[in-house]
């Protein structure tokens, strides 16, 4: 029937048929595939498109009997929104931002600083057993690393106050001062992510052709000169990609980190409070539903267009390290 | 992509081509060793910090080395004389990261097959579906509203604490991209042979794909281990479903209770003479000490894990 149906010429509804038959033949043929995809679709759906509408309540006034479709509008409807104009908000979004920034950039140059320097390791067992233990820290809980910063930092037992009282100095109560924590969590982050960061780093070195090596150094060229002209050159684009796709999430803090190694302390909240932190305790500890939900959508927008751009840039640059 | 071992040298083979040691390669030799201690620095301080006494920490705050006197095992008693919640902790944690695991892998490479199977009708529509999820998001607020209101059976369940991790969309463009890579003639021939798509995925491509499968599992079986956000948000009044990192963050109200229920003297005069910080450092022991032990089996998959991560949508 289908060679009959093909054979009439110039019949554009039967071909059409044709066309929607074999469509339909094919999505047949691939019925296990679909339902091999069905329960992480199922799950995307739920636990991410789902939320997505439920953002609506950003503009509403929930009321949990009402649900989110149920509960009425805000009027007006931008009211919740007005949070974002309050002084923690601004203060949540600034240290987002300057913290994010500052991390991005000490990060980059300190992971690309190692990368280079284990490059530059000759002594195999050596190079292995730093290499390894460099990113040991990416493998501990948030919890842990909480823990630890406890260890070294609170007043009563820390090891830097410790320390500091047997060189006679004042102790310090860190988890009092607000003006320590920019560099305590910079220095945090290089610990948990400069190993993993430099491991990225190294395998692009290891991609480099070898004979630019052994030219530049028929060239007389020093171990410096390689490092500065060919192996630095190299991971220029690794590096600006890397750094293009990190701008893009510039308005995401690692909520984690900030909740757990300041303990939550609300005595740094004007360095360390980021708008995770804080659109998580508008939600737990004021209950505001359609306030943490505005801010929290503010987040995700600003997100989604930056993720836009820096990855349409850093598909510009390097077509394979793009996200999408 | 993944199946040689990743080379991290950039040039091989120098070791004939000797060149004086000179103070720059020192200095570098020296730094990389201290970055390394100083990654080690924070995990022996709490070791140490575990075994040290009350007297000797407010003293001198905690060292790498309390010496002799300022030894205990008070830390670790008081825990022991506490089991219960700890051996809870580890079997819910235990299940979550085993089951938990098994299903994510299950469920994501799935996904992924389907992905990879380019003749599929719809393929770049579920692609987009997938990648959108890691584009944008609702934020935490809707997606906790979600959890707590509509899908309330799920909370204070130890299904909550598996649940929500199962999908990761990283993973499943991991395995759609090996599974790409898998030569299609494999797929033709168990299609000709009248093998069934799950079939082909199960029988063929699950079995040709370890490096990615221990890649993965590897990243997963962290996540699930490591994770205390689940915990914090959904599980609400059956705190005996706490994982062990919940337990580690609500370790001090925990010992509270802990002494106010047993007030035997002598668990009292245990806690008396430690500090909590020492309790909590012995538990951190406790339950990031498996992650230390599987550590360097574990770390070779971890390095090809960031080579392949390289992952487009």
């Amino acid at each position: 029937m289908t060679n009959m149906l093909m054979g009439t010429a110039g019949a554009g509804h039967s071909a059409r048929a044709v066309r929607t038959r074999r469509t339909l033949l094919q999505v047949l043929s691939g019925w296990q595939l679909y339902a091999m995809a069905l329960p992480t679709m199922a799950l995307l759906f739920v636990f991410s498109y789902w939320p997505m509408f439920g953002a609506i309540l950003a503009f509403k006034k929930y009321k949990v009997k009402d649900g989110i479709l149920g509960s009425a509008w805000m009027n007006p409807l931008l009211r919740n929104f007005q949070a974002l104009n309050s002084a923690d908000a601004r203060q949540a979004i600034r240290n987002t931002l300057s913290l994010n920034f500052m991390f991005i950039a000490a990060g980059t140059v300190f992971a690309l600083a190692l990368a280079l320097m284990f490059n530059e390791v000759r002594h195999k067992a050596y190079k292995k057993v730093t290499q390894s233990l460099s990113f040991l820290p990416y493998f501990i809980s948030t919890v842990v690393i909480g823990i630890f910063a406890s260890g070294m930092l609170n007043y009563e037992n820390g090891s830097i106050n410790g320390m500091l009282a047997a060189l006679g100095r004042e102790k310090i109560g860190f988890f009092m001062e607000a003006r320590y924590w920019p560099l305590i969590l910079l220095i945090v982050t290089i610990w948990k992510g400069a190993g993993y960061s430099s491991v990225v780093y190294l395998a692009t070195i290891a991609g480099v052709d070898s004979e630019l090596y052994e030219a530049a150094k028929i060239d007389g060229a020093s171990r410096w000169g390689e490092m500065w002209h060919i192996s630095l050159p190299m991971l220029r684009p690794t590096v600006i990609v890397l750094t293009l796709l990190a701008i893009g999430r510039v308005m995401n803090a690692d909520f984690g980190l900030f909740y757990n190694v300041t303990q939550d302390m609300p005595t740094l909240y004007s360095t360390t409070d980021v708008i995770d932190t804080h659109v998580y305790r508008l939600l737990r500890k004021r209950g505001d539903i359609g306030i943490s939900t505005a801010v929290g959508l503010f987040q995700s927008s600003i997100s989604f267009i930056l993720v836009l751009i820096s990855n349409y840039a850093a598909r510009k640059i390097d077509d394979s390290a793009a996200l999408f | 992509m993944t199946g040689a071992s990743p080379k991290i040298s950039a040039v091989p083979g120098k070791a004939g081509a000797k060149r004086r040691p000179s103070a720059g390669s020192f200095l570098i030799h020296l730094f990389v060793g201290a970055f390394a201690l100083a990654c080690l620095y924070p995990f022996a301080l709490v070791i140490a910090g575990s075994f040290t006494t009350k007297a000797y920490s407010t003293l001198h705050g905690f060292t790498l080395w309390p010496g002799v006197g300022g030894l205990t095992l008070a830390a670790y008693q008081s825990l022991f004389v506490n089991m219960t919640f700890i051996v809870n902790g580890y079997k819910v944690t235990l299940f979550t990261t085993i089951f938990g695991t098994a299903l994510s892998l299950f469920t994501n490479s799935m996904m992924g097959f389907t992905l990879s199977r380019k003749q599929l009708k719809g393929r770049r529509a579920i692609n987009f579906y997938v990648l959108f999820t890691m584009l944008f998001s609702g934020g935490m607020v809707p997606w906790y509203i979600i959890c707590i209101r509509y899908l309330g059976w799920m909370v204070d369940t130890v299904w909550a604490l598996i649940i929500p991790m199962l999908a990761g969309p990283w993973n499943i463009f991991l395995f759609r991209n090996y599974f790409t890579s898998v030569p299609d003639a494999l797929y033709e021939s168990a299609r000709i042979d009248g093998a069934g798509d799950f079939r082909i995925y199960s029988g063929i491509y699950i079995r040709v794909s370890a490096p990615v499968l221990a890649t993965v599992t590897l990243f997963t079986a962290l996540g699930f281990w490591n994770d205390w956000w689940l915990g914090l948000m959904l599980i609400k009044d059956h705190t005996e479903l706490y994982p062990l990192q919940m337990l580690l963050r609500n370790i001090i109200s925990n010992l509270q209770f802990l002494q106010t229920m047993e007030a035997s003297p002598q668990v009292q005069a245990l806690m008396a003479s430690i500090p909590s910080d020492s309790v909590r450092m012995a538990l951190v022991i406790v339950t990031t000490g498996p992650i230390l032990l599987l550590y360097p089996f574990a770390q070779r998959y971890f390095v090809k894990g960031i080579m392949v991560g390289a992952v487009k949508g």
